[in-house]
């Protein structure tokens, strides 16, 4: 059997095996029918976000040919800080924007969604397809929405900024389940069209002029895709909030461990690592740390970590 | 054949082609030579859509190339850059297969694969076919790229300096290989190349390129000559017949309004 199937099959398994141990580790006969839902709530939330954030960052680094880039780079966890900040600072913490989670779900997903759109497809047109000139631009309206939150932050009060500040972590302990249907609708049909563009990724990572040459219309195939990984990061990000490092470190990961460039490899591979980082985060949170802290603090800080570590590994090579 | 029509280029204000046209012989070597920045790369990257043109058309049999679907396009020409570097972990045969992606879009029949072996064999690379990429020294990786051109089989093959980087034993098989593809596979070649030696040797045709426009455009006999040469490059050029190829000698030439020859003449005295 090849290598890069038998590693695919073994993560598998690792990834089963800890999602199983998650749902039955101390589980308490008195509070089974609490218990038993919520933590199969959470699982299938860590499946949906580690596939949306795993496809999304492989197509996003292969089209910009770098390997330390992810979608966030776009500027979309600081519109999503903006949305909730703008939210508590116009109307409150006891807005329902805020406290109901539907509303705030799909506010916040229109908003993202359009943001990306924006970015791609008006400026798509403004830059002449020039996609370094695009993320620059996306890093300065990131900037922007940052400052401009900060900026409201300053003027709440100090108790609706701790309220505030739970939904700027991504988590998984709050999940509305009615939005985990729609959430996994938008990814499998997401995944259904990428499917079909497996091999046409594969020609994308040896560049514009190879892709070109090999009769792809790159800079059409290349702005649908970025359409789908927007859409991706929004409803990601939207059902549990930002989780920055995740997707730098899982698909560096899965290259250290598929020495491949083949994307059925890749995707599926940077998929089970990130199910599998986020259920050990999960357990962290959950087991460890008694829920006191939050998810996206231990990924962002592994992660960041790792992505330090990459910078010097890269400057020495 | 492909007729190029009066192609420009401009980068603001700056043209760096300016009405070029081209008519490109089938079966034949045409050589694109010219000075550094006289718009050689340029105008075979406009060619091959690699690069909006500012006006002017190209056309293949007679149909305009750009309006053809990409798919199609790739079966009938292909380009190859200069400078072809890739962070990926891929083999020289994964590369190759590559060549069948405008036919078999990733899942390779029995017939691709027996072309990509074919394409490997043919440029010498069957002991390498299982290593990476970037294992390969610069000869042997160029030469990997040349075989992923050859496998995607299409009646014209532009090359942007096919000898960038490569010594003179490599330089000779890759122009001997090209030379083969032509009068056996009756291919349509066109190279970018500096050395107007391998020009002299190789080619059919030559086009000759300064300051974006066309200086000249002929037979090999036609533009390897003293006045012609001299022309284009601002230098001495001499040229020998030797075993029947004209051989330029330049090595020692006296350069145009150059400021190192009269400091190397004061240095040793003569000024």
């Amino acid at each position: 059997m090849h290598k890069n199937t038998k590693m695919i099959i073994l993560l598998a398994i690792l990834a089963v095996g800890l999602l199983t141990f998650y749902t039955l580790y101390g589980l308490n006969p008195d509070i089974y029918f609490y218990q038993m839902p919520s933590r199969l709530k959470r699982i299938v939330a860590i499946v949906i976000v580690a596939v949306a954030i795993a496809v999304s960052t492989v197509i996003f680094q292969t089209i910009v040919k770098n390997r330390i880039l992810t979608p966030s780079i776009m500027g979309l966890d600081s519109v999503y800080t903006f949305i909730q900040t703008a939210i508590v600072f116009l109307a409150g913490v006891s807005s329902p924007l805020l406290l109901n989670s539907q509303y705030n779900y799909f506010l916040s997903m229109g908003v993202l969604v359009l943001f990306t759109l924006f970015v791609f497809k008006f400026l798509f047109k403004v830059t002449k397809n020039n996609i370094f000139l695009l993320l620059l631009i996306g890093i300065i309206l990131g900037t922007f929405f940052g400052n401009l939150s900060t900026f409201m932050q300053i003027l709440i009060s100090p108790e609706d900024f701790s309220i505030l500040q739970g939904t700027l972590f991504g988590s998984f302990n709050a999940i509305d389940e009615s939005l985990l249907g729609i959430t996994g609708i938008i990814v499998i049909v997401m995944l259904v069209f990428v499917f079909k563009d497996f091999h046409t990724l594969d020609v994308l990572s040896l560049g514009r002029d190879h892709a070109l040459n090999l009769g792809i219309n790159y800079d059409r195939k290349v702005s649908y895709l970025l359409i789908i990984v927007a859409i991706l990061v929004s409803v990601s990000t939207a059902l549990v909030g930002p989780i920055m490092f995740l997707g730098l470190l899982v698909v560096n990961l899965a290259h250290e461990l598929l020495k491949t460039f083949r994307h059925s490899y890749l995707i599926l591979g940077t998929a089970l690592i990130s199910i599998i980082t986020l259920v050990i985060g999960q357990m962290v949170v959950q087991f460890v740390f008694g829920n006191n802290i939050e998810l996206s603090v231990i990924i962002n800080l592994v992660g960041g970590v790792y992505f330090i570590y990459l910078m010097l590994r890269r400057n020495r090579t | 054949m492909i007729s190029v029509k009066g192609i420009t280029k401009k980068y603001g204000s700056k043209t760096v082609v300016d009405d070029v046209s081209i008519d490109i012989e089938k079966g034949k070597i045409t050589s694109l030579i010219g000075p550094n920045g006289a718009g050689k790369s340029t105008v075979i990257s406009m060619i091959t859509r690699l690069l909006d043109k500012n006006s002017g058309e190209v056309l293949l049999e007679g149909d305009n190339i750009f309006t053809q679907p990409h798919g199609e396009l790739a079966k009938k020409i292909t380009i190859l850059k200069q400078a072809n570097h890739l962070e990926l972990k891929i083999t020289v045969r994964e590369l190759i297969s590559f060549g069948r992606f405008p036919y078999s879009k990733g899942r390779l029949t029995d017939e691709d694969e027996q072309i990509i072996d074919e394409a490997i064999s043919y440029m010498g690379l069957k002991e390498f076919e299982e290593r990476y990429i970037d294992e390969l020294s610069g000869g042997q990786r160029q030469r990997a790229y040349i075989a992923m051109t050859i496998a995607q089989d299409t009646e014209y093959i532009f090359l942007d300096e096919p000898l960038n980087n490569l010594d003179m034993k490599h330089s000779v098989q890759i122009m001997q290989i090209l030379r083969r593809l032509c009068r056996d596979k009756n291919k349509t070649i066109i190279i970018v190349i500096h050395d107007i030696n391998f020009a002299s040797c190789y080619s059919d045709n030559i086009v000759a390129l300064k300051d974006g426009k066309i200086a000249i455009s002929g037979t090999a006999n036609e533009v390897i000559t003293k006045e012609v040469l001299e022309g284009i490059y601002e230098m001495e050029i001499n040229i020998e017949s030797i075993c029947g190829h004209r051989i330029c000698f330049y090595f020692d030439g006296v350069i145009e309004g150059d400021s190192t020859e009269l400091a190397a003449n004061y240095l040793i005295g003569n000024a």
